[in-house]
C-alpha cells in the first residue's frame, strides 16, 4: 500500500529511514570473519567512490551462498531436462552461468530475519524490503528470494503449486511478501517499473531500494532510457541492474551495441562495472549501490558474466558461439565453482563437507522434481479468474461458458 | 531498380500466368522454406529491398531468412537490436524514401511496443502529407497463433487491434503457398503491410509451392470447399481447425462452405456475402478473444448484407476473453469440437 507518513513527520522519518543505512564504508572484520579480496578490478563511470576491493565475510555466509547457488544450478539443469522431456509449458530461459548475481545481490539486501523478524542483510531467502524487478530469466530469482526450487519447477510445468498459481509459466514468478515484482517476458518492460517501484519507497520513506535488472539486449530498448531519465531528475533510490551475458538472444554484444560499455550507458547516471561472477564481489558492490541509490540517486550497475544455456530452450546455443568459449568460461570463471574455492581456500569447509552438501541439494532438487511433476494442473475455472477484481457469476469473462456446448466439450462456469 | 508500375506489372503477369492452364513449376517446400523464398525473389527482384529483424542474419529463430545473408550481403540482410519500435520506425523511414523495407517482429507478441510506429506513423504517412509520402514499401512479418505451448507471449493473435487502424493491410496465409504469394504480394503492395505467419505451420505445412516469381491477390477471400447449409470464415492456423469440423459435419450430411478471408483488412466482404445469401448461415471462428475479434466486424456487416436470407443468427467460435493462458490453453482455443458444435446448433436452429 502506497501511503506516505503524516506530514509533520515524514522530515523525521525520513532522517530515520536514512540513519539506519549510514554513507557506505568500507567493510569491517567481525568475530568468525576473513578477509577475502576480489579478482577484478571495478569499471567506473562519473564515480568519485568505488566498492572496496575486497570484503569479510563468515562460514555461515559463504556456505549459505555456495548451497544456494549450487541449488540453482542444479534446478537450472533439472529445468533444462524437464523441458526436453516435454514436461515444461511455455517457453524457458535459463540461469546457470550468473547465479552469483541473483545470492550476491540478495545477500546485500535488507530483509527481515524468518527466525528473529529482525532486519538484516547477512543471509540470504527472508523477506526483503528492497524490491527487484526482473526479465523472463527469472526462476533463480525466485529461489533468491525465498521460495522452494518445487514451486519454481511446478510453475514451470504450469501446476497449480506452482508461485503463480501454474499461469504464469517460467517467465513469470512472483513473490508479494518479498517485493519481488517478477519476471516479464517483454524485452525492457521492467525498467520503468523498477523506476516507479523506486518511486514508491521514496514516497513512503521506507528506506527500501527497486532493483531493476535487464540483460544486455535490453541495453538496446528505449524505455530503459526514459526509465533512466525519470530516475535522474527525481533521484529515485533505483539500480538499473545490467546483466551483462554477452548475447541478446543470438546477437552478441558488439553487434547489437555501438557501446557495450553498459555501465557508461546511463550518461548522466553513474555507473560501476562489476565482476558478476563472483558471489561476494557482487555482495560489496550491491551494498554499495543500494546506500548510494538511497543517498544520491540512480546508479548503473552492469554484471559481467555469461549464460551456459542457449537464449532459450529452442536456442541451442552454439550457432552464434562455440563450444570452446561456453567451456573456456565454465573452466575459468564458474560462479559456483568460485564459491567452492572460497571456502575451501578460507579453510570454512573441506571437500568432505561440501561433498555432503551437494549430496543434500541434490536430493531435494530430484524430490523437487518428482513433486512438481506429481502436482495437479490448475482447475478450469482457473482459465477466466484474476482477470479482474470482483467477477461474478454475472460478471464473467466472455466465450469462457461452455455451458452453450451442451456438454460436448465440458463446463467450466 | 523497378519502379511501382512495373512492380505491379511483374504481379499481373505472374497472377495471370498462374490463373492460366499452364502448370508452373513447384517444389516441395515447408512454410518456413515458402517464406524464406518470397524474400530470396523480392532481394533478387528489387535492389532496393532489405530485410532486417532481430536474430534475422543467421536465420531467425524459425529459420525464415535462412541463407539470405550469404546470397545478399549484410548490407541487404541486418541483424537487428533487441527494439521493435526502433526497428520498424527504421522501416518506415526507408518506405519514405521509396525503399523496400521487410522487417520481422520476432513474435507477433513484441509487436505491441511498436504499436505506436506502425498505427500512428506508418498507418497515417500517405493521409496526413495530402499524398505526398507514403510507407508503402513497409511490409512487417511477425509470427502469430498458438503453438501448444507458448503461453502469454507466444501465442497472441493481435489482428484486430490492426484492423481498427485504416491505412495498413492486414494479411494471414493459411499454408507454405499461400505465404508465398501473400508475403511476396504485400512486400510489392505500395501500402504498408502486416503479415501474421501462423507459427504452428512453418514446419506443418508442406506443400507443392510455385518456384520464382509467384504472387496472391491482397483483399480477397478463398472458398476452400463450396457448400450449401452453412458458410464457415476463418484466417491462419484456425483455417484447419474450421476444415476438420466442417468434415465432421459433412458425415452427417450437412453442406459446408469453408471460407479463408486471408486478407484482414481491407476484408473480402463479397465473397462472404454472396456465399451466406445461398447458405443462409454462417459461422466465423478465430484464436483471438470473442469480444472486439475480427469476427464482430464480419458478424456486423454480414447482418447487414444478408439479413433476408439468414435462418439462424450468425455465430462466432473465438477465444475466450482473457489473457492468452499458459495451463489451459486447449480450454481457451476455439477447437474443432466447439466449431463442430456452432455448426450443428445453426442448422438445427
Amino acid at each position: 500500500m502506497l501511503r506516505r507518513a503524516a506530514a509533520p513527520r515524514a522530515a523525521a522519518a525520513a532522517r530515520r529511514a536514512l540513519s539506519t543505512y549510514p554513507p557506505y564504508a568500507e567493510p569491517a572484520a567481525f568475530d568468525g570473519a576473513k578477509r577475502v579480496e576480489f579478482d577484478v578490478p571495478y569499471e567506473l563511470h562519473q564515480l568519485s567512490s568505488a566498492p572496496a576491493s575486497f570484503t569479510y565475510v563468515s562460514k555461515a555466509e559463504l556456505l549459505d551462498y555456495y548451497t544456494q547457488m549450487y541449488k540453482m544450478r542444479r534446478m537450472e539443469i533439472a529445468s533444462d531436462t524437464l523441458y526436453k522431456g516435454k514436461f515444461v509449458k511455455g517457453f524457458c530461459h535459463l540461469y546457470d552461468g550468473q547465479e552469483a548475481i541473483c545470492v550476491g545481490m540478495e545477500a546485500a539486501c535488507t530483509k527481515k530475519d524468518p527466525s528473529s523478524g529482525k532486519l538484516t542483510n547477512a543471509l540470504t531467502g527472508g523477506e526483503s524490503l528492497d524490491s527487484l524487478v526482473t526479465s523472463y530469466r527469472d526462476h533463480c530469482h525466485q529461489v533468491a528470494r525465498g521460495d522452494t526450487v518445487e514451486a519454481v519447477l511446478s510453475e514451470l510445468l504450469g501446476k497449480y503449486k506452482g508461485c503463480a498459481k501454474g499461469k504464469g509459466g517460467s517467465m513469470h514468478m512472483y513473490r508479494a511478501n518479498a517485493n519481488f515484482f517478477g519476471g516479464n517476458g517483454i524485452v525492457g518492460a521492467q525498467a520503468p517499473i523498477g523506476a516507479g517501484l523506486a518511486f514508491a519507497h521514496k514516497y513512503k520513506e521506507d528506506g527500501g531500494v527497486a532493483f531493476t535488472l535487464y540483460g544486455d539486449g535490453a541495453a538496446n530498448q528505449g524505455q530503459l532510457y526514459e526509465a533512466m531519465n525519470m530516475a535522474a531528475l527525481w533521484k529515485l533510490p533505483v539500480v538499473f541492474v545490467c546483466e551483462n551475458n554477452q548475447y541478446g538472444m543470438g546477437t552478441s554484444k558488439g553487434r547489437s551495441s555501438a557501446n557495450s560499455d553498459y555501465y557508461t550507458r546511463g550518461h548522466y547516471i553513474p555507473g560501476i562495472k562489476v565482476d558478476g561472477m563472483n558471489v561476494l564481489n557482487v555482495r560489496e558492490a550491491t551494498r554499495f549501490a543500494k546506500l548510494h541509490a538511497l543517498h544520491n540517486g540512480p546508479l548503473v550497475m552492469e554484471m559481467d558474466t555469461y549464460r551456459y544455456h542457449g537464449h532459450s530452450m529452442s536456442d541451442p546455443g552454439i550457432t552464434y558461439r562455440n563450444r570452446d568459449e561456453v567451456a573456456s568460461v565454465r573452466k575459468a570463471r564458474d560462479p559456483v565453482e568460485r564459491a567452492k574455492r572460497y571456502l575451501l581456500e578460507l579453510e570454512f569447509a573441506t571437500a568432505a563437507e561440501l561433498k555432503e552438501v551437494e549430496v543434500a541439494v541434490r536430493s531435494e532438487v530430484d524430490a523437487a522434481v518428482e513433486a512438481a511433476k506429481a502436482n495437479e494442473l490448475p482447475p478450469a475455472h482457473e482459465l477466466y479468474e484474476d482477470i479482474y477484481v470482483g467477477q461474478t457469476k454475472e460478471f464473467f469473462m466472455r466465450g469462457c461458458d461452455m455451458s452453450a456446448s451442451r456438454g460436448v466439450y465440458g463446463t467450466t462456469k | 531498380m523497378l519502379r511501382p508500375q512495373a512492380r505491379r506489372a511483374i504481379g499481373r503477369v505472374s497472377l495471370s500466368r498462374r490463373l492460366s492452364s499452364q502448370v508452373p513449376a513447384t517444389a516441395k517446400m515447408t512454410m518456413f522454406a515458402a517464406i524464406n523464398d518470397a524474400m530470396r525473389v523480392a532481394l533478387a527482384t528489387d535492389p532496393r529491398a532489405v530485410v532486417f529483424g532481430e536474430d534475422v542474419a543467421f536465420g531467425g529463430v524459425f529459420r525464415c531468412t535462412m541463407g539470405l545473408l550469404e546470397e545478399f550481403g549484410k548490407e541487404r540482410v541486418l541483424n537487428m537490436p533487441i527494439n521493435e519500435q526502433g526497428l520498424v520506425g527504421f522501416g518506415i523511414g526507408m518506405a519514405a524514401v521509396g525503399g523496400t523495407a521487410i522487417a520481422e517482429v520476432q513474435f507477433a507478441d513484441y509487436i505491441f511496443p511498436a504499436m505506436d510506429q506502425i498505427c500512428n506513423e506508418a498507418a497515417k504517412f500517405r493521409y496526413r502529407s495530402g499524398g505526398e509520402f507514403d510507407v508503402g514499401g513497409l511490409t512487417i512479418r511477425a509470427p502469430a497463433n498458438a503453438v501448444g505451448h507458448g503461453g502469454h507471449y507466444h501465442s497472441q493473435s493481435p489482428e484486430a487491434y490492426f484492423a481498427h487502424t485504416p491505412g495498413l493491410k492486414v494479411v494471414y496465409p493459411r499454408d507454405a503457398i499461400t505465404a508465398k504469394g501473400l508475403l511476396l504480394a504485400c512486400i510489392r503492395d505500395r501500402n504498408p503491410c502486416i503479415f501474421f505467419e501462423p507459427k504452428v505451420l512453418y514446419r506443418s505445412s508442406v506443400q507443392e509451392v510455385p518456384t520464382g516469381d509467384f504472387m496472391l491477390p491482397l483483399g480477397k477471400a478463398e472458398v476452400l470447399t463450396e457448400g450449401s447449409d452453412i458458410t464457415l470464415v476463418a484466417w491462419g492456423a484456425q483455417v484447419h481447425v474450421m476444415l476438420k469440423a466442417a468434415a465432421r459435419a459433412a458425415e452427417e450430411g450437412i453442406s459446408v462452405e469453408c471460407i479463408d478471408l486471408a486478407t484482414i483488412l481491407p476484408w473480402d466482404m463479397h465473397t462472404i456475402r454472396d456465399s451466406v445469401r445461398k447458405t443462409g448461415r454462417l459461422v466465423v471462428t478465430h484464436e483471438a478473444p470473442l469480444t472486439a475479434g475480427f469476427g464482430a466486424e464480419i458478424c456486423a456487416t454480414i447482418q447487414t448484407h444478408c439479413f433476408d436470407s439468414l435462418e439462424a443468427p450468425i455465430a462466432r467460435v473465438c477465444g475466450a476473453d482473457t489473457p492468452f493462458p499458459l495451463a489451459l490453453e486447449k480450454l481457451y482455443l476455439p477447437d474443432e469440437l466447439k466449431v463442430y458444435d456452432a455448426i450443428k446448433q445453426a442448422v438445427s436452429y
